[in-house]
């Protein structure tokens, strides 16, 4: 869902021209309302929205500062465990991708081989193969081997209790179904997926019964990072009786559990909601630049924007869009994203009108993506034209793509019967999500593309924790949502949707169904990216909601660092940035 | 004195047991759970209901209820829902942090509000009195996120004499005792912690402060003017008695008596202020952490927090209360 580093070999097609065309969306956005500018660089070809190019040279690292200042990074929010397994947030995956390796990690938004240096499936995608790097060592001494990434995956399988509840192995039980015996209490009924697992040598063997296309994704989420054996030897996996029993102390204390990470823990101050990690000399890989790493919880987006500002922290992640110019101006360095997001407004088909295609299509028209984009996005943000990002196998060029056209809108809105229609557009009030980095404004611009077409749109405000269920049950014609991917496969976009007929969407197109079922089973990673384009080319006809941009989140650094490569999936290595000196 | 400590105690036994099924019933009665904010955005409808079975609250209310109380009873709170950890566990970070933040706000208050109201008082008419007044005015009105925000502006970024967030610098070696850590740092004698704890705690004591402050300046203001026009003032000066005796035993002993009520009030109107003060300073303390538990529908969180809160709420009122024996002898004959 969130991980890594960006690719060299990207950046070495066109350097030189995405450099200047980042440069050229930098000054185009310092503009602000200067809508001309922003769209043509927006719509400039050469500009890299997967994966934009960096345009700052290599620095001096500052040796002294590296080994004697700590670098502190303003998180959003608390992690919740040290244990990756039990956690689905980003901000525990943030910290623990730098402590435990995956075994498949994503460079840009590409898979590839992580602590195994190479791997390989059945023709079946039932038996993936892992050929581990050598002379690897976790944290506390244990070699790296098969059985070692074993133990990890046999752990999994036969956790009890309350370790099963979704709050606790949501991404587990989401990866690989149930556990060996499923606890009935815990509501997980699905079987097991996982088969088992062999280890022989520098080999492990991860089998399942039957493929699904989280695979290989699956493997390298960070809820699935290999833990020391050794140390999952000190503890026990049955002290969580129920889904709310509070997890065990180790989860939340530095030193128990050992990975192979850049880092390692050393400290967790929860009172002071500060987690402190060091470099770890051992590391298989280059070794960490900066030697103290500290991730400290600034929840409030403007404090953390102040705190970079007085020079408290050095970093921070979810800089407000409005906040990306005047921080360059100031000095402060903005890397721009790729983008691994959608953001949608869906037309839920329970609603009569909207189950008029005509209707869908009118809306569709009415709506200027291109100003919403340039108008609340951060640099680096760009109209969706269907249900994924462009950097996925599958996403097609071909789709319709209700291109804005307002006149058009009122014509075929005229055509349906609707021209006086009344709809109700519901939005959340007390959230932003990396799609969705201000719901308030971005409602606010649809909604008025909308009533210049003639629609009148009931405002439709609703908190989070009510959202997901309004929206899910039908009440909210329109709505906005969305969705930022976990790792490269279409499948973890479109497969949540469009699988079956739900009151979500309410849409029912069994070719849809069908297609969507034959390529989540269709282990040939080139024959599922077919399938997904015709999907995406099926859906954008169908036209379940309206696709509606891609948007960076923006991190923000400063001027004194050389940041890492910045990850479209959120998965920065922080063992890559450095105090630059001057 | 005892007997009247006792049954106050009983009271709020009484009290908290009225407001846990207040509380209780109001939070199922909120719309939206919390399995929407634990799971990612598009968890299926399947996976949540999972979740909200494995968690019980798919279960008759009246036996969530029971099963909270039998919990309560062996003084177990639960864990949240959001991190994870015990709600004692998470009570005992964060409490410390508002604690602190609240002793030093109030010592603010009290320490310039109560010297300030008397002069102000007595320079009746005065520019120092016109000053205060209307000084107090514009605390009462300031909204304290606004205050909280501009001070950090002013001080910490612009001319960048205090810290903008958090309650001490990294890379300090800090020996927790009581978890107040000005006062952590000179038991432990590590003063440099103290007084980075201390630069750290300033801007957020002073917005904090804005409100009780005013409000205390006003009150003793009122309260002494009252008192000076008594008959009991006019014969001690008629005594002959040094101003010294009748400023410190007529008039301040009695006019401290609406003043100290007011102080017990103000104390918990500061948890609110506190929401939005540690919000802006990432303070870290139990506001922030309520004001989260609320938008997550986060019940085990919310329930430990405010009985605690309320506890202290109530024993800091009897304190208060019994304080009233001290002023007022009147009081002591009666209980």
């Amino acid at each position: 869902m969130r991980t890594s580093r960006p690719s060299i070999a990207r950046r070495a097609l066109g350097a030189a021209a995405s450099a200047l065309i980042a440069l050229g969306l930098f000054t185009a956005c310092g503009a602000g309302g200067d809508d001309e500018a922003e769209g043509d660089v927006n719509t400039a070809e050469n500009f890299d929205f997967q994966c934009p190019e960096r345009e700052d040279a290599e620095r001096a690292p500052d040796e002294e500062a590296n080994e004697n200042t700590p670098f502190v990074f303003g998180s959003p929010g608390n992690p919740s465990s040290m244990d990756p397994v039990f956690a689905s947030d980003g901000e525990t995956f943030r910290v623990t991708r730098q402590v435990f390796d995956t075994l498949l990690k994503h460079d840009c938004t590409e898979i590839v081989p992580g602590l195994a240096e190479s791997y390989e499936q059945n023709e079946t995608g039932t038996e993936w193969t892992f050929h581990l790097r050598e002379g690897v060592t976790f944290h506390d001494g244990t070699p790296l081997d098969g059985a070692a990434v074993c133990a990890n995956f046999d752990r999994w399988y036969n956790f009890t209790g309350g370790y099963q509840s979704p709050n606790y192995t949501y991404y587990y039980s989401s990866f690989f179904g149930g556990f060996k015996e499923n606890d009935p209490d815990m509501g997980i009924e699905a079987e097991s997926n996982y088969a088992g697992c062999e280890a022989d040598g520098l080999t492990a063997t991860v089998k399942i019964h039957e493929y699904t296309a989280n695979f290989p994704g699956a493997f390298s989420m960070a809820t699935t990072a290999i833990v020391s054996p050794a140390s999952l030897a000190q503890i026990t996996d049955d002290q969580v009786k129920t889904a709310d029993d509070p997890l065990p102390e180790y989860t939340q204390t530095a030193g128990v559990l050992a990975g192979t990470g850049p880092y390692k823990f050393v400290d967790w101050d929860h009172s002071a909601q500060s987690l402190t990690l060091e470099r770890f000399d051992d590391y298989w890989g280059e070794p960490a630049k900066v030697k103290t790493l500290i991730f400290r919880t600034i929840s409030d987006e403007t404090a953390r924007r102040q705190a970079l500002e007085a020079g408290d922290i050095q970093g921070y992640d979810l800089v407000a869009p409005a906040d990306v110019v005047p921080l360059q101006e100031a000095g402060f360095q903005v890397p721009t994203r790729g983008v691994f997001n959608i953001l949608y407004m869906t037309y839920n088909q329970l609603d009569e009108r909207l189950a008029d295609h005509t209707v869908r299509e009118a809306l569709s028209y009415a709506v200027n993506r291109q100003r919403l984009v340039n108008s609340v996005l951060p640099p680096g943000g760009t109209v969706a034209t269907q249900f994924m990002p462009p950097s996925l196998d599958g996403w097609s060029e071909d789709v319709v793509k209700y291109e804005y056209d307002p006149d058009k809108a009122e014509e075929l809105l005229a055509e349906a019967g609707q021209e006086d229609m009344t709809i109700k557009f519901c939005y959340p009030t007390d959230v932003s999500r990396p799609y969705m980095p201000a719901p308030k404004d971005i409602f606010d611009i649809i909604a008025a593309d909308l009533e210049a077409v003639g629609v009148t749109v009931e405002a439709t405000p609703i908190t989070w924790v009510e959202y997901i269920p309004a929206t899910r049950s039908g009440d909210c014609p329109l709505y906005l949502l969305g969705w930022t991917g976990d790792f490269n496969e279409a499948y973890n976009f479109l497969g949540t949707w469009f699988s079956t007929e739900t009151t979500e969407w309410g849409f029912d197109n069994q070719a849809i169904f069908d297609g969507l079922a034959e390529a989540a089973a269709e282990p040939d990673p080139a024959v599922r990216a077919e399938h997904w384009t015709e999907l995406n080319e099926m859906i954008m006809e169908e036209l379940p909601g309206l696709p509606i941009s891609h948007s960076p989140p923006s991190i923000a650094f400063a001027p004194e660092i050389y940041p890492m490569d910045v990850s479209p999936l959120t998965q920065e290595d922080f063992s890559d940035l450095y105090f630059a000196a001057e | 004195m005892l007997r009247y400590t006792v049954k106050r105690l009983l009271q709020l036994a009484v009290a908290l047991l009225g407001l846990t099924l207040l509380l209780f019933a109001w939070f199922k009665a909120l719309p939206g759970g919390p399995e929407n904010r634990m799971l990612p955005d598009n968890a299926t409808d399947q996976q949540r209901e999972a979740l909200r079975q494995a968690l019980g609250l798919d279960e008759p209310i009246w036996s969530q209820y029971g099963e909270f109380l039998s919990r309560l009873v062996h003084l177990d709170f639960g864990s949240s829902l959001s991190s994870g950890r015990p709600v004692a566990t998470e009570l005992a970070d964060r409490l410390p942090a508002t604690i602190e933040l609240s002793l030093a706000a109030m010592v603010i208050a009290i320490g310039i509000g109560i010297p300030l109201g008397y002069l102000a008082a007595r320079k009746r008419g005065s520019w120092l009195d016109f000053g205060a007044v209307s000084g107090s005015l514009v605390g009462i009105c300031i909204p304290v996120f606004f205050l909280a925000a501009m001070l950090k502006v002013v001080f910490a970024q612009e001319l960048a004499w205090l810290p903008t967030a958090f309650r001490l610098s990294p890379g300090l070696d800090y020996t927790e005792v009581t978890g107040l850590r000005v006062l952590d740092g000179i038991i432990t004698g590590e003063l440099d912690v103290a007084w980075d704890a201390f630069l750290h705690l300033v801007l957020p004591a002073i917005a904090l402060a804005s409100i009780p402050l005013a409000v205390i300046t006003r009150i003793t203001r009122a309260s002494v003017l009252e008192v000076v026009g008594e008959d009991y003032v006019r014969t001690a000066d008629a005594k002959g008695l040094k101003p010294q005796t009748i400023r410190g035993r007529h008039v301040m002993k009695n006019a401290m008596l609406p003043v100290v009520t007011v102080i017990g009030l103000l104390l918990g109107s500061l948890f609110s202020g506190a929401v939005l003060t540690e919000s802006v300073f990432a303070f870290g303390g139990v506001g922030s952490f309520i004001y989260q538990a609320t938008t997550e529908r986060d019940y085990p969180a919310l329930m430990g927090f405010i009985l605690i809160i309320a506890v202290f709420y109530v024993v800091l009122n009897l304190i208060v209360d019994l304080s009233y024996g001290f002023l007022d002898p009147r009081v002591r004959v009666r209980s």
